[in-house]
C-alpha cells in the first residue's frame, strides 16, 4: 500500500542543492553578459537641469549609456499601475529612467551597459547629473500635514482616500458605555532579502524572441509587462525565475525599472546583459513598507464587547504608487482578526512621502492591523481590569458562525467572508502552551528576584490563497518519471517538494519519481505569481487537479491494454493493477509509451507504440478524435475567493530594569492553516515569519533624516537579528481545513511575522505597567519612555503637593 | 558596491611597504585585514589609487613576550589576539575585549593593528589597549618611534600615526594577575558596540587596589574614566556602584539610531559598575 505523502514532514529536496552551494541565482547566470549599472538620484527631490555622459565614455569598455531621451515611446511611458482602484485617484508611477524630476533617493537617472560591473560603475561614477533641489515630503506625518507636496499635480498628497463601513459607527459609539480613543505608530521596515532584484536578457537576433531570467515572484507578470513595453509578442518571448534568494513581496512588484532596461538594451545591443542589484540599491531603490499612523476610538460594554471601532489610517505609500492601495486595503479589513465588531469603520489615506516607494512585505498591511486592534483589546481589558484573553473571547466569531461575512470587500474584491476557523479552540491551545493562567506566580517569583517579566498575546486572521488562478501542468514520461510544472514561482518556500508530494498522492506514484518546476513560462505560460500565501492552495490544488487528468487518462490506456474496466483499476508506486488481481498490471512507464502512438522507434520500449507492433487496433485512428497523444494533463485551480487562515501567538519578555534592554524568553505560536501537506515547511515557515516579526518589531527601521536621504542604508546600520536575536518557537497547530479547495489547505507563508509587533508590544506593556503605542521599540526608546513617565509622575505629585 | 580602481601592492618588507606609501604619498592606503577599508572602498568613500596590503609583510605578525611586555604585530588577527595564552595571562582585558569583536569570519580576518589604526570610537579594541597603558609602535621612514596609547588617538578615525608612517606592533605592560572584564552593550551580537567597558582591577583580598577603566563609543575617541579608578582605589570589591557613578563625567557620547547621548551616559555607568563588578570576580 502506498503510503500518503500529504501531511508527512518529508524532507525539503531543495535543500542539499541551497545549501551545498549549488543554487542557481540570477547572478550565477550569464557570465559573459555585459553589465548594467545605474546613476541614481542622489536627492529625495529634485528637477534635473542636466546631465553631462562625456566623461564616461573615455572609461574603456562602455557599450552604452541611455538616458530618457534614449528610450522610444513604448519605453518612455510611465510604468503601470498594476493594480487600479476607484479610490486611488491619482496613482503615480515613475519613469524606467527619470526625465525631469526624482523623487526619492535612490531613482535611476541613468543606465550605462559596459563590459562587465567594474567598468560599469567606474564609468557610472564620471556621469554628472544635474539637479534643483525642491523641498522634501518625509514620514507620513509631513506628508498628511501637506505643507508640502510630493507631486505638483496631487493635492495634499493624498493618492488614495477610501472609507469602508459596516453598520452606523457614530450611532453605536454614541450609546457605548465606555469609549477610549488610542493613537499608534509603526515605522517602516523591508522585506530585505538576501539576493537583490535581478534580471539576465538574451535577445536571439536572428530569431526576433528573447530570453530572460529575473529575480522575481512572478515571471507571468514580468514577461508580459516587458512583452507590452518592448513591442514583442508574448510568443516571441520567455521568463524563467531561478532560484530566488527570497522575495518577502518585494519582488512581486513588477515590472521594475530595470526589468525593462535589461532586456530592452539586450535587444539593442544585440548582446546578452545582465544587472543584479546589490544591496545598496536594494536599500534606496527597491521598495519599503509598514509605515502608518493610526487613530483607533473603540467603545464598548462592561463585558469588554467592541460595539462600534472606528479607525483612522494614515499609509505612507512613498513616492509612486505601483502596485495600488493593496496594502492599506488589507490593514483596514485584516484588522478585524477573529472578532465580530458590533459596527465598525475604517477610513484610510494613503499618501505620497519623497522616499522608496511601498509595496507588500511579508505580512503585506497585516501586522499593522493587528497592532491596531490587538493595542485596543489590551486597553480595553487594562480600561474594565479584565482579563485580556477574556475580552478577546468575548468578541470572538465562533465556529457556528462560519462562514462569517464581514460585509467588507477584500484585496481580491470579493467580500471578506471567513471560511473555517476556530477561534476558541486556538485561544484553548495557546494558553495551555504558553501557561498563562500560570503567569502570575512566575511573575511574583520573577519579581522576587528583582526582575521585571510581561506576558503578551496577539491574534490575527489571514486571508490566503487569493485568486484568480494557477495552473499545473503533469507529464508522466515514458521512463515513468513525472514531470510537474507549476507557473508560480519559488523563492525557497519549498515548491519542489509540496507540489511533489500532492502530484505523488494524487497520481499514484513514488514522491522520488515527481519532478517540479516552477516560474518558467515555457512551461506554464498561464500563472499570477506567489505572493499573499497563496502558492499552495492555489498551485497545490492546481497540480492535484492535473494529476486527477492524468490519472484519468492513464487508467483508461491502462483498462483497454488490460482488457479491464477503468473503475476496477488502482494506481500505486507507478503500477496500474487489477483492484483484487494485482497480477494483472501495467506500469505507468509502459501507458505512457502507449499513450503516444509512434512512426520511429528511438528505444526499446517505443516499440510498443510503433505502427506494426499490433497495438493499436487498425480500424481506429492512433489517437482517437477527442484526445491528444501523451500521457499528460493540465489543471487550473480558480477559487471564488480566499481561504481565511489564523494563528494566535504569545510571549513571555523580560525588560532589564536599569539598561531597558528587552529580551524573549519565550515565544509560543497557535497555528491554523487547515491541512498541512508538511509540518516540517510549515514550521520552517513559522520560524522565518516569527524571526521576521521580531526584526520589525526590536530592531528594524528604515531611518530617513529630513532631507530624504536613508541614513541606515548598509546592514552596518540596519540591524535584522541574526540567530542569537530570534528565540526559541514553540508551536501547536490546530486543523480547521478550508471547506473551499479539494486538498482543504490554507496558506502558511506570511502567517508568521503578522502579530509579533502587536505581541511584543503587549508583554512589554505588561511588564512596563504603561501603554506601548509605536513599534518598533529600542532599549533606548524603552528607557526613555521609563524617563518621561517618571517625569510626569513626579510633576503630578508635586501639582498634587500644591493643592 | 564595486570599488573604483586602484593599484595593488603587496610588499614583503616594512621597509618595501614604507617605500609604497612614501611614493604613494596622499593617494595611498594601508590594507589590514580589510574589515573597514573593503566596505570604505565598495561604497566608493575612498578611492586611493594604491592599496598596500602588508598581509605579506614579514614580522608583523605574532606574539611574544618582552621582559614585562607583551607585544603584539600589528597585522596580528583578532580570534590570534583573543585565544592567545600569552594575552590571556597577562592582559587579559584585550583577549576578552577581542573575543567580543563582530563575529568569527570578522575575528579571523580583522587585525588589532588595523582597528587601533582605524580608530572608530565604536570599535571594541581602542578601550581596552588605553585602559592597559599599551604603547604603539609606529615605523616611518625616520626610523621607529613609539606614542603612548593616551597620546595615539586624536580624533574621530583620527591617530598619531602620520602620513607615510605605519604601526607596527602594540606593546602591552603585562598585567599579571589583574581581573578584567570588557562589558558590552549591543542589540544585536555582531554590532558595534553602542556603549562599551573595558575594566581591569588588581584586588586584595576583597579590594581593590588600582582599577584601569576604558570607554567605548562615549565619545570621538576611547576614554578613560580616570575619576572612576581614583573612586575604586581602595573600595571593596563587592560594593563599586557608587564609585562607578560618575562613569559619564567628561564623555561627550553620540546620538544615534542605537539610542541618544543620555541613554549612553546612563548606560556607561551601569556598565561600568557591572564591568568593574566582574573584572572583581575574576
Amino acid at each position: 500500500m502506498t503510503t500518503r505523502s500529504i501531511g508527512h514532514s518529508v524532507q525539503r529536496r531543495e535543500d542539499p542543492r541551497l545549501v551545498t552551494g549549488n543554487g542557481r541565482y540570477l547572478d550565477d547566470l550569464g557570465r559573459d553578459a555585459l553589465a548594467a549599472a545605474f546613476v541614481r538620484s542622489p536627492h529625495a527631490h529634485a528637477t534635473i537641469t542636466g546631465i553631462d555622459i562625456t566623461d564616461a565614455w573615455e572609461v574603456d569598455g562602455v557599450e552604452a549609456i541611455y538616458t530618457f531621451e534614449d528610450l522610444d515611446e513604448l519605453m518612455a511611458r510611465p510604468l503601470p499601475v498594476l493594480i487600479p482602484h476607484p479610490a486611488l485617484t491619482h496613482p503615480r508611477t515613475c519613469l524606467a529612467l527619470a526625465d525631469t524630476e526624482v523623487n526619492h533617493v535612490g531613482e535611476p537617472v541613468v543606465m550605462v551597459v559596459a563590459r562587465d560591473r567594474y567598468v560599469a560603475e567606474d564609468a557610472a561614477a564620471r556621469i554628472v547629473v544635474s539637479y534643483e533641489t525642491k523641498p522634501v515630503v518625509v514620514g507620513v506625518a509631513a506628508a498628511r500635514e501637506a505643507a508640502l507636496a510630493v507631486h505638483d499635480d496631487v493635492p495634499d498628497n493624498v493618492a488614495a482616500h477610501l472609507i469602508q463601513e459596516v453598520g452606523d459607527v457614530d450611532a453605536a459609539l454614541a450609546c457605548s458605555p465606555h469609549r477610549l480613543t488610542i493613537p499608534l505608530t509603526i515605522e517602516r521596515s523591508a522585506c530585505m532579502p538576501m539576493e537583490g532584484k535581478g534580471v539576465y536578457a538574451v535577445w536571439d537576433r536572428d530569431d526576433a524572441s528573447m530570453r530572460m531570467w529575473s529575480s522575481t515572484q512572478t515571471s507571468t507578470g514580468v514577461r508580459a509587462a516587458v512583452a507590452a513595453r518592448l513591442g514583442i509578442p508574448l510568443a516571441r518571448i520567455q521568463c524563467m525565475a531561478p532560484d530566488v534568494g527570497g522575495g518577502f513581496g518585494v519582488k512581486i512588484n513588477h515590472p521594475w525599472p530595470e526589468e525593462l532596461l535589461v532586456p530592452w538594451a539586450a535587444r539593442a545591443l544585440g548582446r546578452p546583459v545582465k544587472w543584479a542589484e546589490d544591496r545598496r540599491e536594494h536599500f534606496v531603490s527597491s521598495a519599503h513598507e509598514r509605515q502608518q499612523l493610526q487613530e483607533v476610538e473603540v467603545g464598548f460594554d462592561d463585558d469588554g464587547r467592541i460595539l462600534a471601532l472606528d479607525v483612522k489610517v494614515w499609509h505612507d505609500n512613498g513616492a509612486y504608487t505601483p502596485y495600488g492601495i493593496i496594502v492599506p486595503i488589507i490593514t483596514a479589513t485584516q484588522l478585524l482578526g477573529p472578532y465580530k465588531p458590533g459596527t465598525y469603520r475604517c477610513e484610510f489615506w494613503s499618501l505620497y512621502t519623497n522616499t522608496v516607494i511601498v509595496t507588500p512585505y511579508r505580512g503585506a498591511g497585516r501586522p499593522q492591523g493587528v497592532f491596531a486592534m490587538e493595542r485596543t483589546m489590551d486597553a480595553i481589558a487594562a480600561f474594565l481590569g479584565k482579563d485580556r484573553t477574556e475580552v478577546r473571547s468575548t468578541n470572538f466569531i465562533l465556529p457556528q458562525d462560519m462562514p462569517y461575512d464581514h460585509g467588507l470587500m477584500f484585496q481580491d474584491g470579493r467580500p471578506l467572508k471567513y471560511d473555517s476557523g476556530d477561534f476558541p479552540a486556538s485561544l484553548a491551545k495557546l494558553k495551555a502552551l504558553v501557561g498563562w493562567d500560570d503567569f502570575a506566580a512566575y511573575r511574583e517569583q520573577a519579581e522576587a528576584e528583582g526582575r521585571k517579566v510581561g506576558l503578551g498575546i496577539g491574534c490575527y486572521v489571514e486571508g490566503t490563497g487569493v485568486g484568480p488562478y494557477e495552473g499545473g501542468h503533469v507529464h508522466v514520461e515514458t521512463s515513468g518519471q513525472v514531470f510537474v510544472a507549476t507557473g508560480l514561482t519559488s523563492q525557497g518556500q519549498g515548491h519542489e517538494t509540496a507540489f511533489a508530494q500532492i502530484v505523488a498522492d494524487e497520481l499514484g506514484v513514488r514522491f522520488e519519481d515527481v519532478h517540479v518546476t516552477t516560474g518558467d513560462t515555457r512551461r506554464m505560460p498561464y500563472a499570477v505569481g506567489t505572493f499573499a500565501s497563496r502558492a499552495a492552495v492555489m498551485s497545490g490544488n492546481a497540480v492535484a487537479a492535473a494529476a486527477k487528468v492524468v490519472r484519468e487518462k492513464a487508467l483508461r490506456i491502462a483498462a483497454d491494454a488490460l482488457e479491464a474496466n477503468p473503475d476496477d483499476l488502482e494506481i500505486e508506486d507507478g503500477v496500474i493493477s487489477v483492484k483484487g488481481a494485482p497480477d494483472t498490471q501495467i506500469s505507468l512507464s509502459t501507458v505512457a509509451v502507449l499513450s503516444n502512438p509512434l512512426r520511429y522507434a528511438f528505444d526499446d520500449a517505443a516499440k510498443a507504440a510503433t505502427q506494426f507492433a499490433g497495438t493499436f487496433d487498425p480500424d481506429k485512428p492512433p489517437v482517437a478524435e477527442g484526445d491528444e497523444p501523451g500521457l499528460e494533463g493540465k489543471g487550473f485551480y480558480s477559487p471564488t475567493q480566499a481561504t481565511f487562515a489564523n494563528g494566535m501567538h504569545a510571549a513571555i519578555v523580560e525588560t532589564d530594569p536599569v539598561t531597558a534592554e528587552i529580551r524573549i524568553l519565550r515565544y509560543c505560536v497557535v497555528h491554523d492553516c487547515g491541512v498541512m501537506i508538511n509540518p516540517l515547511i510549515v514550521e520552517g515557515q513559522v520560524h522565518g515569519g516569527v524571526a521576521q516579526g521580531v526584526g520589525g518589531a526590536l530592531y528594524e527601521r528604515m531611518a530617513y533624516d529630513e532631507s530624504g536621504q536613508l541614513l541606515n542604508a548598509s546592514f552596518m546600520d540596519f540591524l535584522v537579528p541574526y540567530a542569537s536575536e530570534v528565540p526559541f518557537i514553540e508551536t501547536d497547530h490546530l486543523e480547521t481545513p478550508s471547506p473551499l479547495n479539494p486538498l482543504g489547505i490554507k496558506g502558511a507563508g506570511e502567517a508568521g511575522t503578522i502579530p509579533v509587533s502587536a505581541v511584543l508590544a503587549s508583554a512589554i506593556e505588561d511588564a512596563e505597567g504603561f501603554p506601548i503605542l509605536s513599534m518598533p521599540i529600542s532599549p533606548s526608546e524603552l528607557w526613555e519612555l521609563r524617563r518621561q513617565r517618571a517625569s510626569a509622575a513626579a510633576h503630578s505629585a508635586t501639582t498634587e503637593g500644591d493643592r | 558596491m564595486i570599488p573604483s580602481s586602484f593599484e595593488y601592492v603587496a610588499p614583503t618588507s616594512v621597509e618595501d611597504a614604507l617605500a609604497a606609501l612614501a611614493e604613494a604619498g596622499d593617494e595611498g592606503k594601508v590594507l589590514a585585514g580589510g574589515q573597514s577599508l573593503l566596505p570604505v572602498l565598495r561604497m566608493r568613500l575612498n578611492a586611493p589609487e594604491k592599496v598596500i596590503d602588508l598581509g605579506r609583510v614579514e614580522g608583523l605578525r605574532g606574539i611574544r613576550e618582552d621582559g614585562d611586555t607583551i607585544v603584539i604585530g600589528a597585522m596580528t588577527t583578532h580570534d590570534e589576539v583573543a585565544n592567545s595564552e600569552l594575552v590571556k595571562e597577562h592582559a587579559a582585558l584585550l583577549a576578552k575585549a577581542t573575543a567580543e569583536v563582530a563575529d568569527p569570519q570578522i575575528r579571523h580576518r580583522g587585525t588589532l593593528g588595523g582597528a587601533i589604526v582605524h580608530a572608530d570610537p565604536a570599535g571594541d579594541l581602542g578601550a581596552p589597549v588605553l585602559a592597559l597603558d599599551a604603547e604603539m609602535v609606529i615605523a616611518g621612514p625616520g626610523g621607529e618611534r613609539t606614542v603612548a596609547a593616551k597620546d595615539f588617538f586624536t580624533d574621530l578615525f583620527e591617530t598619531a600615526v602620520g602620513d607615510g608612517e605605519l604601526l607596527t606592533a602594540i606593546r602591552i605592560p603585562k598585567h599579571t594577575g589583574w581581573g578584567a572584564h570588557y562589558e558590552k552593550f549591543v542589540r544585536v551580537a555582531h554590532q558595534w558596540s553602542i556603549v562599551g567597558v573595558a575594566a581591569t582591577v588588581k584586588a586584595d583580598g576583597g579590594t581593590i587596589s588600582e582599577a584601569k577603566i576604558g570607554l567605548t563609543n562615549m565619545g570621538s575617541t576611547p576614554l578613560r574614566a580616570a575619576s572612576v579608578e581614583a573612586a575604586l582605589a581602595g573600595k571593596s570589591a563587592s560594593d563599586v556602584a557608587d564609585a562607578c557613578s560618575s562613569a559619564a563625567d567628561g564623555t561627550n557620547p553620540p546620538s544615534d539610531l542605537n539610542g541618544d547621548a543620555d541613554y549612553r551616559r546612563h548606560l556607561a555607568t551601569v556598565l561600568t559598575s557591572r564591568a568593574v563588578a566582574a573584572a572583581a570576580a575574576g
